[in-house]
């Protein structure tokens, strides 16, 4: 029983995690309609920056806003590439996630690996303190949690102000945004700065977890984030009352689910790759299924 | 052919204007060789033309939207040629023929009249929707007399081709205009639909004192609207009435020209 409630919290604890990131890729990929791959380039991003901050003392909570705008700023170059030097969005994510590489490294000092074991993290230091006796093997899970939904109460937020309503225009009718008098091309690159951002925010919470950063980290990332996306917001569609945010939270879960319980059934984690890519690609079909019926069904009435 | 141009009072001014499309392909196409066309403040300009006479690359060049080779584009005064499309919409409003283009159908309603409404202000963190402004905008979905007013919390992409063209038309014209522009934005919808977005566009450029260019292929409406018709042909202005000329004008007298233009091209 006890190795269930463990599995169930470490699915919990991953979900919410790449939730962080879910809710952000929710923004490029659906909103502004951007595959964006340079997330996985800004994810471990993310974990390196917190590395340095955290060997160097930093506060971990300022390491975690600090990692959002270096992650940011990494998107919008993604961004500028693609807006203003008509650079493909693919070839763009490429270009960025491809540069990250070296940014990592510098920023390691050179080495794959940095870890930070006995230094304060946002889950052994601060309000985690409070967590004391049976509550203490939940603190990673309820901080994480706590991290993911403020962002996505941010993002909630957000989304309804001027600003955020013109991004929303920006992916659904960019002519639109023209009448306004405004570049929609601007509005792309915010998207994208918000949707890095996030991404290597949830770099940083898991470095902090698990006290170490790795350049590696990013592989994959984009198939996780945008299979989060795909399975909430496809599970969620008919529920009007759900929040497209609070869906990919769900989907982050659900993946992580399938995931842990194929590792539990004995796949062997040279497969892992292999098996996210494979739940990715029954997600963007059944998507594209639904989609096309939709459509239809559109059409008919 | 003698061409009339009104060149005395030019509010918006087209003058010398060169366009050619794929220059130096074999898809070039030489449209616009030396087009001018002066519009005075408060004028309802309607244009008819067949397909493929200039009228859309002619608004286009006006918004921004497809360059100018050469030639000089103003509007009150001011140079607008190196102003991009989406600096020009800020005094520039256009209606276009696809009803889908004009508003954001994720958007509700009052979304998409709170956004129209702060244009040429910044798009900033605060509210996107200012609750103040809700009656305000109630009463302004009203005079489309469509029901809207108690709809104001649907997706736009929920309503008909005319209720959203003429949401568009309201949304566009919200904050104050130099030009407005209508390229056949009642193409697409039923003659009944089309009939109320046409009553409603009058309605709104003689409420806000208007300078309008209207494309059209109705010619009732061409006859009917505004004050001045002009017709293309090959990049040109082959018919230019106003005032009592136009008023005088029959459907028969532009269905006639149209069959002169093309004996002349040898149809
Ligand atoms: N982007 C473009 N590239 C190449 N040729 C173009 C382009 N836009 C317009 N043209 C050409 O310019 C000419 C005028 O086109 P335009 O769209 O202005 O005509 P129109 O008067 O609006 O016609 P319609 O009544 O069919 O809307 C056409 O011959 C067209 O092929
Ligand atoms: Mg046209």
């Amino acid at each position: 029983m006890d190795i269930v409630i463990g599995l169930i919290r470490n699915v919990l604890e991953e979900g919410f995690i790449y939730g962080i990131m879910a809710v952000g890729v929710y923004i490029t990929y659906r909103v502004l309609d951007l595959p964006d791959l340079s997330v996985d380039g800004t994810f471990p991003l993310g974990a390196c920056v917190t590395a340095a901050l955290i060997r160097a003392g930093v506060n971990p909570w300022c390491a975690l806003l600090i990692a959002f705008i270096c992650g940011a700023a990494a998107g919008c170059v993604t961004g500028l590439l693609h807006v203003r030097l008509r650079i493909t969005d693919l070839l763009s994510g490429i270009l960025v996630m491809i540069s990250m590489w070296s940014v990592n490294l510098v920023i390691t000092g050179g080495s794959a690996v940095v870890q930070f074991y006995n230094k304060a993290t946002i889950f052994n230091s601060g309000i985690a303190a409070l967590f004391k006796g049976d509550l203490r093997v939940w603190r990673v899970l309820i901080l994480v949690a706590l991290v993911c939904v403020v962002v996505k109460l941010l993002l909630d937020l957000y989304l309804r102000t001027k600003s955020g309503l013109l991004l929303r225009s920006a992916g659904d009718n960019p002519q639109y945004v023209i009448s306004l008098g405004r570049d929609p091309g601007t509005m792309k690159i915010i998207g994208l700065a918000i949707g890095n951002g996030c991404t290597a925010l949830a770099g940083s919470v898991l470095a902090q977890q698990a006290e170490s950063a790795n350049i590696q980290s990013g592989t994959g990332m984009v198939v996780m984030a945008l299979a989060a996306v795909i399975i909430g917001t496809n599970i969620f569609r008919k529920a009007r009352f759900v929040k497209a945010t609070t869906a990919v939270i769900f989907g982050s879960i659900l993946y992580k689910a399938c995931l842990v319980i194929a590792m539990q059934l004995g796949l062997p984690t040279n497969y892992l790759k292999l098996l996210m890519a494979v739940i990715f690609t029954i997600a963007l079909v059944t998507n594209d299924m639904l989609g096309r019926r939709k459509k239809q069904n559109g059409h008919s009435n | 052919m003698a061409t009339q141009i009104n060149c005395d009072t030019g509010f918006v001014g087209l003058r010398h204007i060169k366009k050619t499309f794929n220059p130096g392909s074999v898809n070039e196409v030489v449209l616009f060789t030396d087009f001018n066309l002066e519009i005075p403040k408060n004028q309802f300009v309607a244009v008819v033309g067949s397909n493929g006479s200039g009228k859309t690359t002619m608004l286009n060049l006006l918004c921004g939207s497809v360059p100018a080779d050469s030639g000089e584009i103003t509007i009150g005064g001011r140079d607008i040629m190196r102003l991009k499309e989406h600096q020009r919409s800020k005094f520039i409003g256009r209606v276009f023929q696809d009803p889908s283009k004009g508003t954001c159908p994720e958007l509700t309603i009052l979304e998409n009249m709170a956004l129209a409404d702060n244009k040429g202000l910044s798009y900033g963190l605060s509210r996107g929707v200012n609750k103040k402004r809700v009656d305000y905008y109630r009463s302004r979905l009203e005079l489309l007399r469509l029901g809207l007013e108690d709809k104001i919390h649907l997706p736009v992409a929920s309503l008909s081709g005319g209720q959203r063209q003429a949401l568009a038309l309201l949304i566009c014209t919200m904050t104050p205009l130099d030009l407005l522009i209508l390229d056949e934005h009642t193409a697409a919808l039923d003659p009944r639909s089309s009939e109320t977005v046409m009553e409603l566009t009058d309605r709104l450029v003689k409420e806000k004192n208007l300078t309008t260019l209207m494309v059209t292929h109705n010619l009732k409406y061409a006859i009917g609207y505004g004050d001045r018709l002009i017709m293309l042909h090959r990049g040109g202005i082959v018919l230019d009435v106003s005032g009592e000329n136009k008023s005088a004008l029959h459907t028969k007298d532009l269905t006639d020209k149209f069959n002169e233009i093309s004996i002349e091209d040898g149809n």
